[in-house]
């Protein structure tokens, strides 16, 4: 903890009109760390991953990526820096195929120009060449390899949610937010889910910040936990420590916890 | 320019393209083409390229504009200055309609580009009546009672352009850049999340589509001995917005085969003048009853003779190898 952190959310808030959505929120997540954010619904956990991505700006408080401020940052630049996500109700390009999905999160680290595209230059070829394999090597990863040809809106439900994280790492980030990755997804698929995002973990050498409502799920892989609760952080430690806050037991998990 | 292979699909388009234009070269020259086939000819040319450029707009980018005919009108009289008040070649008009209607594209772009949907809609309707009615208070264009052009708009040129606007648009489209656009289209907020500069896109792809837009305009100008605010009226907006949705949007083959077909049944339906419109509009409602996706729905032509590789659809548990 000595070195400075990934993501440092410093009293950070938002406010729409007179509502404030989210307040005072203050985070850090270190290098390599797997974090959990639980609240019940409408507690502000989403619009929270809508500020550190830039899709909303702060009205408050300031958000540091690395050491950078992101407050005004628009979407595409914070993604560019290394924060990718996934999103609550999927959101693919469903009339691209499987493999053009990922490939258009590879697009901002394409060399190519426009012109040397539209004038079919080699460097059309040879950047093209360049992400077809990266995609595929991709799909392979997340076992969707033969689907690559298939529209992403014909894919099965949690085939869905595998692409969108399958993308979210194509955009080659540090920090990965996850918004609800497990829903709607039967155990099973949740079981595949915790030991793909483990994986992922290991091997991108990534930070994961997860909102998840699947408690066994948060509780098993999940090493800290951030709780939200009407726009503001209650409590973080470990599952344990979380597990037994009278704080968050009276706001989330109800009375009666075992 | 330098065109690689880019397997059969291309070789097919160029071969094709070069027997359409030996064939109407051939009868051109052999005078076996009246002037009415000549002038359906060059509408159908025209019109095509007027299809292609606003499919890059509404079908690939997803960015409802309605304001075609402005920057169709902008190419227009910025190629008849260049020819007639300027005394230059054919050829700079050409480019100079085109790159007046791409500047065009860029100034209405940049602001409108932010608002979405029907209100993008609105913006762009706005535009092109703003054009119309600033040509029609132009003295210096003649104004209402428009401008007189010499006929420079010859076979080779129409044809060149045509081919032009096809190869330039198909290469942009099947590119990271095309995708870029397509991703804007179908989802803006996590185009934006994957990294997509969605604003430098959305404008990119407005400016190409009304510069190609504007060389269309240079050749209508130089085609019909004067130009006139009236031909350029939202009415002719939404005839090549038809051709868009009417082919499928998001098919450049649809746009062009629309354009071909529609330009074809309008022509011949002059004969008949009384119930020409209602014709037409026949022709539309019941294609829009019986294809709503349009003619070729989002797919190309070339997939209508490629029979689908042994696709995806079964992917055994095995696979799963995580």
């Amino acid at each position: 903890m000595e070195q400075q952190p990934l993501l440092k959310v410093d009293n950070a808030g938002i406010r729409f009109g007179g509502l404030r959505a989210v307040a005072d929120v203050e985070m850090e997540l270190h290098a390599g760390e797997l974090v959990g954010l639980i609240g019940p619904n409408g507690a502000g956990k989403t619009t929270f991953f809508n500020l550190l991505t830039g899709v909303y700006v702060p009205t408050e408080g300031s958000i540091f990526f690395n050491g950078e401020k992101l407050n005004k940052l628009p979407p595409y630049k914070i993604t560019r820096r290394g924060v990718s996500r996934t999103f609550q109700n999927i959101r693919l390009f469903g009339e691209l195929s499987v493999i053009d999905n990922v490939k258009v999160a590879y697009h901002s680290q394409a060399k190519h120009s426009i012109a040397s595209s539209i004038f079919r230059m080699p460097g059309h070829f040879s950047g093209e060449k360049e992400m077809d394999h990266k995609a595929l090597d991709f799909l392979k990863i997340f076992a969707l390899e033969s689907f690559k040809d298939e529209k992403a809106k014909n894919l099965p439900y949690g085939q869905q949610r595998r692409l969108e994280i399958a993308r979210a790492l194509a955009a080659n980030p540090k920090l990965l937010l996850l918004d609800e990755p497990a829903a709607g997804m039967n155990p099973q698929e949740t079981r595949d889910l915790m030991k793909l995002i483990s994986l992922i973990r290991e091997r991108f050498d990534l930070t994961v910040l997860l909102i998840e409502h699947d408690m066994p799920l948060v509780m098993g892989v999940c090493e800290r936990i951030y709780v939200l609760d009407h726009g503001q952080m209650i409590a973080q430690g470990t599952p344990d420590e979380i597990r037994n806050n009278p704080k968050v037991i009276e706001a989330y998990l109800g009375e009666e916890v075992s | 320019m330098k065109i690689l292979k880019q397997g059969k699909t291309f070789w097919l388009f160029i071969l094709l393209g070069a027997v359409v234009f030996g064939t109407v070269q051939f009868m051109i020259a052999g005078g076996m083409l009246n002037q009415f086939y000549l002038n359906t000819l060059f509408s159908i040319a025209i019109y095509t390229i007027l299809a292609v450029s606003l499919h890059l707009i509404i079908g690939i980018t997803g960015q409802f504009s309605i304001g075609h005919a402005g920057f169709l009108a902008v190419g227009a009289y910025a190629s008849a200055i260049m020819t007639m008040k300027l005394g230059l070649p054919f050829v700079v008009a050409l480019v100079a309609g085109g790159l007046a209607a791409a500047v065009a594209g860029l100034l209405i772009g940049i602001p409108s580009l932010r608002l979405k949907g029907d209100y993008l809609a609105i913006a762009t309707l706005g535009f092109g009546e703003i054009v119309r009615i600033i040509l029609l208070n132009m003295d210096y264009v003649g104004g209402a009672s428009g401008l007189q052009v010499s006929h420079l708009t010859t076979w080779p040129w129409t044809f060149a352009c045509v081919i032009l606007t096809i190869v330039v648009i198909a290469n942009f489209t099947n590119s990271t850049h095309g995708r870029a656009c397509i991703s804007i289209r179908e989802d803006e907020t996590a185009a934006d999340a994957m990294g997509i500069n969605t604003t430098f896109y959305k404008v990119t792809a407005f400016a190409i589509g009304a510069f190609f837009a504007g060389i269309a305009g240079a050749l209508f100008a130089h085609n019909f001995y004067i130009i006139q605010p009236s031909n350029f009226g939202f009415l002719k907006s939404f005839d090549i917005l038809i051709f868009v949705v009417l082919g499928g949007l998001g098919s450049l083959s649809g746009a062009v085969i629309a354009a071909i077909l529609l330009t074809i049944v309008s022509t011949f339906l002059q004969e008949y003048p009384e119930t020409r419109m209602i014709i037409y509009s026949l022709v539309l409602i019941l294609t829009m009853l019986y294809r709503p996706q349009g003619l070729m729905g989002t797919r190309e032509i070339g997939s209508l003779f490629k029979r689908k590789g042994s696709g995806g659809g079964s992917v055994d548990a095995k696979q799963r190898a995580l």
